[in-house]
């Protein structure tokens, strides 16, 4: 026999403590994205979700145009818009118990909104007057995160403290599809499977990561093939269908809770503005795809079927809106107060104790301030 | 009255000493890292603590340092006090996002709602005859980024105080272990652990009236000795050890610089953009008026950290920590 021949005979013999799983099928998602609206399975949709939904959804919309307008008029820094996305932000936050820890990233203010989060406190780091408005405690929102997935690891070892602890508690973690790159999404969803942590993760495909479109992000079949290799369920469906992305994700919360471990969620979804005030779409992407999306709009396919089955009327309709006005009323009263900013705050929260170097460097800003009052610094 | 009988230990027992001590006094202590369980640590250090505390409490991660550190994240927002190691100096760098963007900032963005207390063990520095990415000396990045303290002992009494109190520091703390020290030896007993101070606290090993050798960690010994050696030569040296590089101990160094009037800094780590740089500044800063000389460093070679053949030439040896005062006596008499 040639050494060739051995070779092709060979078939390693594993260790008798691997255990492989024999049979992935259960872990991959659907080929199509799971679909409730526009198919029989809405009609068993409980009205009053269908009816809440809705008026999250128009609050959602309303305050993505608000947001935006105060970024053109100066009073925020920047505001990355989830227009289109709102069924994907309001769901996340409504699966969710009291106990249950949100991880947001930077684009997801709506969904801490929808949580329950102030308005004005939610927007503290876009508006920039610091970096996290709350306390992350109070309300179970951990701080926005602007690296990109690098908050999906802090979900896993939350959820991993909780159930060490013997506490009913779920972390949901949201990442786009751009996050789905990066080294800390891996290690967290290796780490969460290890652990079988109760952990839920929210991929929001919206199509970009800021210019770049998926086919050049990943060449898998679906974001959510990426858990078959973990060893965890993906499941991949409708950004836009509310209800759709409300089911899948309660499944996913619930089989965390019953101690299922992770679950992977691949929301397909669009960005229908910029990435942010500072992004020029129409440098890669046509008006035809962007308008192709507008007809798929989360708030007219819930709308169509709430009017359809007669759940909603004109008047339940402008009652939503008349709501979200006065959301976007009031948030508007309070960003155009200037916010009162104590340059001292610099020095508060870097230790437990100020080193002996920052509370030198706290008088010398003490200095300049009086100085400045008195107006004797030049 | 009995005494004591004080016995040799290294301090590498002395930080497991410390790690079990720290799990027993307080049930939310976790250690977690790679091999830190079963094997109990490649240099033994967390050597019984899983078949004590079970494998919830110190428990073996998969192999990936930016997912312990960031898992660590959670568990502490969520009211635990995780201690992770990262093994080898080199290999903590894939944890640096999570360590410079979430564990060192996490209270300042929070406004003090959300502090983490996480201790980062990292092994560190040469001399040991490790191959390329086990013997930097990555101080200087820790350093750099504000909201970390940064600590290494050299002394077994240190490594068990030290530990200890950064772990009970609701800050995070990387907690630098001096690898080539892990095995050197102390009388100290276990039982009556030396009071440490609080976390920034220099203190001088060896008083002396010539010049200060400002050090840390592994060049401790090495400083001590050039101390002894240069007694011949009729100078009579004072050693600080700096035990904590965050907060930095202003007050110690220079009222030893004042009374020396000539000072030098000592340690592994390259001299460019290197810890002795910052020393060196404010010691000059603080002191000019009693200098003598100018303040001078004797560092690692400004290189990647060299192969084990030929680490003893990078490393900073007695000689030319001698050579070195001498310069600043040279400085001195011209």
């Amino acid at each position: 026999m040639t050494v060739m021949e051995q070779r092709g005979a060979y078939r390693p013999t594993p260790p008798p403590a691997w255990q492989p799983r024999t049979d992935p099928a259960p872990l991959l998602p659907d080929a199509a994205p799971y679909r409730v609206l526009g198919t029989g399975a809405a009609a068993q949709a409980d009205p009053e979700l269908l009816r809440r939904l809705y008026a999250e959804l128009v609050r959602g919309r309303r305050y993505n145009a608000q947001a935006t307008a105060l970024t053109k008029q100066g009073r925020l820094a920047v505001y990355p818009s989830t227009t289109g996305q709102e069924a994907c932000e309001v769901a996340a936050a409504l699966v969710l118990q009291e106990q249950d820890w949100l991880f947001p990233s930077y684009r997801d203010t709506l969904a801490a909104v929808a949580r329950g989060l102030d308005p004005v406190q939610a927007l503290t780091l876009l508006r920039g007057d610091w970096h996290t408005g709350y306390d992350p405690r109070e309300h179970r929102i951990a701080p926005l995160s602007t690296p990109l997935a690098t908050q999906l690891p802090h979900a896993v070892g939350l959820a991993h403290a909780a159930r060490l602890k013997g506490d009913d508690v779920v972390a949901l973690a949201m990442v786009g599809d751009g996050g789905t790159s990066e080294g800390d999404f891996h290690e967290a969803l290796n780490f969460a499977a290890v652990w079988q942590a109760p952990v839920v993760f929210l991929v929001q495909n919206n199509g970009f990561a800021i210019s770049v479109p998926l086919a050049k992000q990943t060449a898998a079949p679906s974001l959510a093939h990426k858990a078959v290799g973990y060893g965890m369920p993906g499941r991949l469906v409708d950004g836009n269908d509310a209800v759709a992305v409300h089911e899948v994700l309660s499944d996913a919360v619930r089989h965390a809770r019953e101690g299922g471990g992770p679950t992977l969620v691949e929301a397909i979804t669009y960005r229908i503005e910029a990435h942010t005030n500072a992004d020029d779409a129409t440098r890669y992407r046509g008006e035809t795809e962007v308008e192709a999306w507008r007809a798929h709009d989360p708030i007219a396919l819930l709308e169509h079927e709430l009017t359809e089955r007669g759940l909603i009327d004109e008047a339940g309709i402008q009652a939503a809106r008349d709501a979200a006005e006065t959301m976007a009323a009031e948030l508007r009263a309070h960003m155009n107060q200037d916010p009162v900013l104590d340059p001292m705050d610099l020095f508060a929260d870097v230790y437990a104790e100020p080193t002996p170097q920052l509370r030198e460097q706290r008088e010398q800003l003490a200095a300049e301030l009086a100085a400045e009052r008195e107006g004797t610094h030049s | 009255m009995t005494t004591v009988a004080l016995k040799p230990a290294t301090m590498a027992q002395a930080l497991t000493r410390a790690l079990r001590d720290a799990m027993a006094a307080d049930p939310t202590v976790h250690v977690m890292g790679e091999d830190v369980g079963t094997l109990g640590g490649v240099f033994r250090v967390t050597d019984g603590l899983a078949k004590e505390f079970g494998e919830d409490r110190c428990t073996d991660t998969p192999l990936a340092e930016a997912g312990i550190l960031g898992t660590a994240v959670g568990m502490a927002m969520y009211g635990l006090r995780p201690v992770v190691e990262m093994q080898f100096d080199a290999f903590a760098y894939p944890a640096f996002e999570q360590l410079i963007s979430h564990v060192s900032r996490m209270r300042n963005r929070t406004r003090g709602a959300m502090p983490l207390p996480i201790t980062i063990r990292v092994p560190y520095g040469g001399g040991i005859g490790g191959v390329e990415h086990h013997s930097d000396s990555s101080e200087a990045y820790y350093m750099a980024t504000p909201g970390l303290h940064v600590v290494t002992p050299a002394t077994v009494a240190d490594a068990y105080g030290l530990l200890r109190a950064a772990i009970a520091s609701d800050d995070p703390v990387v907690f630098l272990e001096p690898k080539r020290l892990y095995w050197s030896k102390d009388t100290w007993n276990p039982d009556e652990p030396t009071p440490v101070d609080p976390i920034g606290r220099a203190v001088v090993r060896r008083p002396g009236r010539s010049a200060t050798l400002i050090t840390y960690g592994p060049s401790l010994p090495v400083c001590l000795e050039a101390a002894d050696a240069a007694r011949a030569e009729g100078w009579d040296l004072e050693v600080v050890d700096l035990r904590s590089l965050v907060p930095f101990d202003d007050e110690t160094v220079c009222a030893s610089v004042r009374r020396t009037g000539r000072a030098l800094v000592v340690h592994e780590s390259g001299g460019y953009g290197g810890p002795g740089g910052e020393i060196a500044a404010r010691v000059t800063e603080r002191c000019f008026h009693h200098l003598e000389a100018p303040v001078l460093r004797v560092a690692g070679f400004d290189i990647p950290y060299p192969p084990p053949m030929l680490e003893r030439h990078h490393l900073p040896g007695v000689d030319r920590i001698l050579d070195a005062v001498g310069r600043l006596q040279w400085e001195a008499e011209n």
